[in-house]
C-alpha cells in the first residue's frame, strides 16, 4: 500500500507547479490551467485523507463537487478570456492593465 | 314703512359712488361728464334728503325719527355698534343744508375748475367730502360720526393743498390737518371716558355710542362726568369749527380753490362742530358749567375775530375771520342751551356765507386771481350778477330785518339774554360783535364794488359764466328768504323751526345738574328742555324785553352798516387817521393779534427743537449705534475670515494634499496586473505559513535570549 506521506508529496508538487504556472504564465488560458492543477492538487489531498483516515465518503463527496465547480468555473472563465481578447485583442494577461492606479 | 326708511343709507353712498367713479373712471369717461355725475349724485341725495324730510313732516311731532340699520359692524356681547343712520329732526335739517348746499357749490365748482388740470380729482375729493359730511350727519352713533368726522378732516386737508405746487398752500393744509388733530384727539378721549365710565361706572347703565342713549342716559352720570365729557367733546368741536384756542387753521384754509372755503370752510364742514354739540344736548343739559365754557367760548370768538376781520385786506381772508365770528354765534346759541337757534343760525350761515364765498370766488374769478380788495373798487357794473347776490347776503349777515341772518342772529342773541344758562354780559359781546359784523362787511362790499376803480392796468374784469352765476342767486334767494322759517312770536311768527327741532334736544336733567341752572322753577320738574324757563316769566314784560334787544341788535347793525358806508365812501381818511395815531393797535389787528407768531413762539417752535434733538439723537446715537456695531462686525469677521482662509482651510487643503500623496505612493502598488497581486499574495500567505510552523521556536529562541541577557544583568 501506497503510505499517505507520498500521494500528499505529489499533492504538494501538484500545487506548487500550478501555483508557478498561475504566477509567471502570460496566457490567460495557461494561467487557468495553472488553477486547475492547484484545484486537483487539493482533490487529491480530499481523497488521500478521505481514504485513510475516515470511513465515510466525505471527501470523495468535496471531491466531485470541486470537480463541478471547476467545470462551471471553466466556462465563465472562457467567456471572460473570450472578453479579454474581443477588448485588447489579446490574452496576454499584462497587457490588460487598464486598472493601474 | 316707507321705503326710505330702510334707505336712509344712500343718501351718503351717492356721492361715493361718484368717488369711485371718478377715481376709477375718470381719464376714461372725460372731464365734462365726471362734472356731470358730481352733481347729478349730490342732487339725488338732495332729492332723498327732501324725501326724508317730507316723510318726518308727516310724523307725529314727538315721534320723528328714522332708524337705519344698514350693516351690523362691532356687536360684543350687549353691545352694539353698526352702520345705522337716524333722520330726525335737527339731522334732517343738518342733511338737507348739506345736500342742498354741496349740491350748488359743485355746480359752481364746475364753472370755476373748469380750466384746472386737476378738475377729475377736484371732483372726487368734492365727492369724497360730500359723502363723509353726509355720514357725519346721518350718523345714529359717535363712533360712525367719527369716521365721518375724520373723513371731513381729511377731504379738508387734501383740497386746501389742492394746489400744493406752491408750498404755502401744502403748508396751510397741513396747519389745518394738526390743529384739527389736537381737537380730534380730545373728541376720542371724551368719547372713550363717556363710554367707559357709561359702561362700568354707572348703576343701570350701559355700554353704548348711540346718541340717543347717551343723551336719555346722561341724567343719571354724576356732574363732573359730564362736565369733563362735555368739556373734551368742545375741544373736538373748537378744532373742527375753528374756536378760540384752535381757530388758526380755518384763515390758512382760504389757500384751497375757492368753492372749498365756501363748501367746506364756512357752509358744512366747520359746522360739525356746532352739529356735534347738538347731538349731545342731553350730555350738555346735564353739564351747566360745559355750557357755560362753550358760550363763553364762542361769544368770545365772535368778537375777537370779528375785530380781526376789520383790518384785513384780503377778501377771502375777511371772509374767513368772519366765518370765525359766525361759528362762535352758533356755539354762543347751543351753549345757553339755544340748541335750535344755533342750528337755525348754523343753516341761514350756510346759505349767505357760502353764498359771500361763492360771489368771492367770482370776483376773483372776474378780477383774474386778484384777492386784494384794495385792488378793486367799482366792480358793481361790471359783475352785476355777483353784485346783486352779494348784497343780499350782505344784508344777511349784517342782520338787516328780513333777511335770514336777522332771523337766527337775534334768536341767539335773544337766548343768550333770556335762557337760564345765559347771562347779559354774554348778550353784550354778541351785540358789540353784531355791529362789528355790518362795520367789516360793509367795508367789504364799499372796498370791492364801490368807489374808484384801483384795478392794475390790463385787468379787465368779466361776469362769470351761468354754471357759477345761477348757484349764486339760488343761495342769493335762500339768504333772503332762509329766515322765514324761524320768525319769532314777537314778530307775529311762528318760529317752526324751533319747534321743529324741539323734541331732539328735550332731554331729562338731573337734579344735581338743574341745580346749576338757577332758575329752573318748582314744578317744572327736571324736564329742561332747551332755552328752558323761556316762557315762565311774565309774558308782557319778556315781550317788551325781547322787543328792546331786538331794536338795540337793528340798530346796531344799521349803525354799523352806515357808519362803514360812510367812513369808506366819504371820510376815507378816517380808517388812515386811526391807523396813524394808534399805530400799535393797529398793527396787532392787522396781524391778527400776533397769535399765530405766539403759537409759533410757545408751540412750534419747542416741537421743532424737540424735532431738532430727536434727529441729531437719531443721527448721532441711535445711526452710531448701529453703523458702530456694523463697525465692529465688519471687523470681526475680517478676523473669522483670515483665521477660516489661513487655518481652517490650511487645514482642510492638507488634509486633502495628505491625502493625494499618500495616494499617489500608494496607486504605483496597483499596477493593473492581476499576476503581480497573486504573487504578493501568496507570498503573504507563504510569509504567514512559515511564520506559523516556525513561532514556538522563534519564541523560544526569544525567551531563551531574555533569560540570558537578564541573567548577565542581573549577575553583573
Amino acid at each position: 500500500m501506497i503510505p499517505i506521506g507520498h500521494i500528499l508529496a505529489v499533492g504538494a508538487a501538484m500545487f506548487c507547479i500550478g501555483l508557478f504556472a498561475l504566477l509567471s504564465r502570460r496566457n490567460a488560458v495557461a494561467v487557468f490551467m495553472g488553477i486547475e492543477l492547484m484545484l486537483n492538487a487539493a482533490n487529491l489531498n480530499f481523497v488521500a485523507f478521505s481514504h485513510y483516515h475516515s470511513q465515510s465518503i466525505d471527501g470523495i463527496v468535496a471531491a466531485v463537487f470541486v470537480i463541478m465547480l471547476a467545470a462551471a468555473e471553466f466556462a465563465v472563465a472562457l467567456a471572460l478570456i473570450l472578453s479579454l481578447y474581443q477588448t485588447f485583442r489579446s490574452v496576454h494577461l499584462d497587457d490588460a492593465d487598464e486598472m493601474k492606479g | 314703512m316707507n321705503w326710505i326708511d330702510t334707505h336712509l343709507w344712500l343718501i351718503p353712498a351717492m356721492p361715493l359712488i361718484g368717488v369711485l367713479t371718478h377715481i376709477f373712471l375718470g381719464s376714461v369717461i372725460g372731464r365734462k361728464a365726471v362734472g356731470i355725475i358730481a352733481c347729478l349724485l349730490v342732487f339725488i341725495s338732495l332729492c332723498l334728503s327732501v324725501w326724508v324730510f317730507v316723510r318726518l313732516l308727516g310724523m307725529d311731532p314727538e315721534h320723528r325719527h328714522i332708524m337705519n340699520h344698514f350693516l351690523p359692524w362691532i356687536h360684543v356681547g350687549s353691545f352694539k355698534v353698526d352702520w345705522a343712520f337716524r333722520a330726525d329732526p335737527i339731522s334732517a335739517v343738518m342733511v338737507l343744508v348739506v345736500s342742498g348746499v354741496g349740491f350748488l357749490i359743485h355746480v359752481y365748482s364746475t364753472g370755476y375748475m373748469a380750466g384746472d388740470p386737476k378738475y377729475i380729482r377736484f371732483f372726487a375729493y368734492l365727492n369724497l367730502f360730500a359723502f363723509a359730511m353726509l355720514l357725519l350727519v346721518l350718523a345714529s352713533n359717535v363712533l360712525l360720526m367719527f369716521i365721518g368726522w375724520e373723513g371731513v378732516g381729511l377731504c379738508s386737508y387734501l383740497l386746501i393743498g389742492f394746489w400744493f405746487e406752491d408750498i404755502e398752500n401744502a403748508k396751510a393744509g397741513l396747519k389745518a390737518f394738526i390743529v384739527n388733530r389736537i381737537g380730534d384727539f380730545s373728541f376720542i378721549v371724551g368719547m372713550l371716558f363717556l363710554f367707559w365710565y357709561m359702561g362700568a361706572k354707572v348703576p343701570g347703565g350701559k355700554y353704548t355710542l348711540d346718541f340717543y342713549e347717551i343723551n336719555s342716559m346722561a341724567h343719571m352720570l354724576p356732574t363732573w362726568v359730564a362736565v369733563t365729557a362735555c368739556v373734551l367733546f368742545f375741544g373736538g368741536a373748537a378744532g373742527k369749527s375753528a374756536q378760540i384756542p384752535l381757530y388758526v387753521w380755518l384763515p390758512d384754509a382760504m389757500a384751497g380753490p375757492t368753492p372749498v372755503s365756501a363748501l367746506i370752510h364756512a357752509a358744512t364742514m366747520v359746522t360739525a362742530g356746532v352739529y356735534m354739540i347738538a347731538r349731545f344736548s342731553g350730555l350738555y343739559l346735564n353739564a351747566p358749567d360745559a355750557m357755560m365754557l362753550v358760550a363763553t367760548v364762542g361769544a368770545a370768538t365772535a368778537l375777537f375775530s370779528a375785530t380781526i376781520a376789520v383790518a384785513q385786506n384780503d377778501i377771502k381772508k375777511v371772509l374767513a375771520y368772519s366765518t370765525v365770528s359766525q361759528l362762535g354765534y352758533m356755539f354762543l346759541g347751543v351753549g345757553v342751551g339755544a340748541f335750535q337757534a344755533g342750528i337755525f343760525h348754523l343753516m341761514t350761515h350756510a346759505f349767505f356765507k357760502g353764498l359771500l364765498f361763492l360771489a368771492a370766488g367770482s370776483v376773483i374769478h372776474g378780477m383774474h386771481n386778484e384777492q386784494d380788495m384794495r385792488k378793486m373798487g367799482a366792480l358793481k357794473s361790471k359783475l352785476p350778477y355777483t353784485w346783486i347776490t352779494f348784497m343780499a347776503a350782505w344784508l344777511a349777515i349784517a342782520g338787516f330785518p328780513g333777511f335770514s341772518g336777522f332771523f337766527s342772529k337775534d334768536e341767539i342773541l335773544w337766548k343768550a339774554f333770556s335762557s337760564s344758562h345765559g347771562h347779559w354780559g354774554l348778550w353784550l359781546v354778541g351785540f358789540a360783535a353784531a355791529g362789528l359784523t355790518a362795520f367789516y362787511m360793509t367795508r367789504l362790499i364799499v372796498m370791492t364794488f364801490y368807489g374808484e376803480k384801483r384795478w392794475d392796468e390790463g385787468v379787465h374784469p368779466h361776469e362769470s359764466p351761468p354754471n357759477m352765476t345761477v348757484p349764486l342767486i339760488a343761495l342769493a334767494v335762500l339768504s333772503v328768504i332762509g329766515g322765514y322759517v324761524g320768525v319769532p312770536a314777537l314778530l307775529k311768527g311762528g318760529n317752526h323751526i324751533e319747534h321743529w327741532m324741539e323734541p331732539a334736544v328735550t332731554w331729562t336733567v338731573s337734579e344735581e345738574a338743574a341745580r346749576g341752572h338757577e332758575a329752573v322753577v318748582a314744578g317744572h320738574g327736571h324736564h329742561a328742555t332747551a332755552a328752558a324757563t323761556e316762557h315762565h316769566g311774565e309774558h308782557g314784560s319778556e315781550h317788551a324785553m325781547e322787543g328792546l334787544l331786538m331794536g338795540a341788535s337793528v340798530a346796531v347793525a344799521i349803525g354799523g352798516i352806515l357808519i362803514g358806508w360812510w367812513m369808506y365812501t366819504r371820510r376815507r381818511d378816517i380808517p388812515e387817521k386811526v391807523a396813524n395815531n394808534w399805530p400799535m393797535a393797529y398793527k396787532t389787528v392787522l396781524n391778527k393779534y400776533y397769535v399765530d407768531e405766539i403759537y409759533h413762539w410757545a408751540v412750534i417752535k419747542n416741537v421743532l427743537r424737540l424735532t431738532w434733538f430727536s434727529g441729531k439723537f437719531d443721527n448721532w446715537v441711535i445711526d452710531g449705534a448701529v453703523n458702530g456695531s456694523a463697525w465692529l462686525t465688519r471687523k470681526v469677521s475680517g478676523i473669522s475670515g483670515w483665521i477660516d482662509n489661513n487655518f481652517v482651510d490650511g487645514t482642510v487643503n492638507a488634509v486633502a494634499e495628505i491625502t493625494r500623496g499618500i495616494g499617489a505612493r500608494f496607486g504605483k502598488v496597483q499596477t493593473g496586473r492581476v499576476q503581480q497581486y497573486l504573487t504578493l499574495a501568496a507570498a503573504m500567505v507563504a510569509i504567514f505559513i512559515v511564520g506559523v510552523i516556525l513561532w514556538p521556536s522563534i519564541e523560544l529562541a526569544g525567551k531563551e535570549l531574555y533569560r540570558q541577557l537578564f541573567h548577565i544583568a542581573a549577575g553583573s
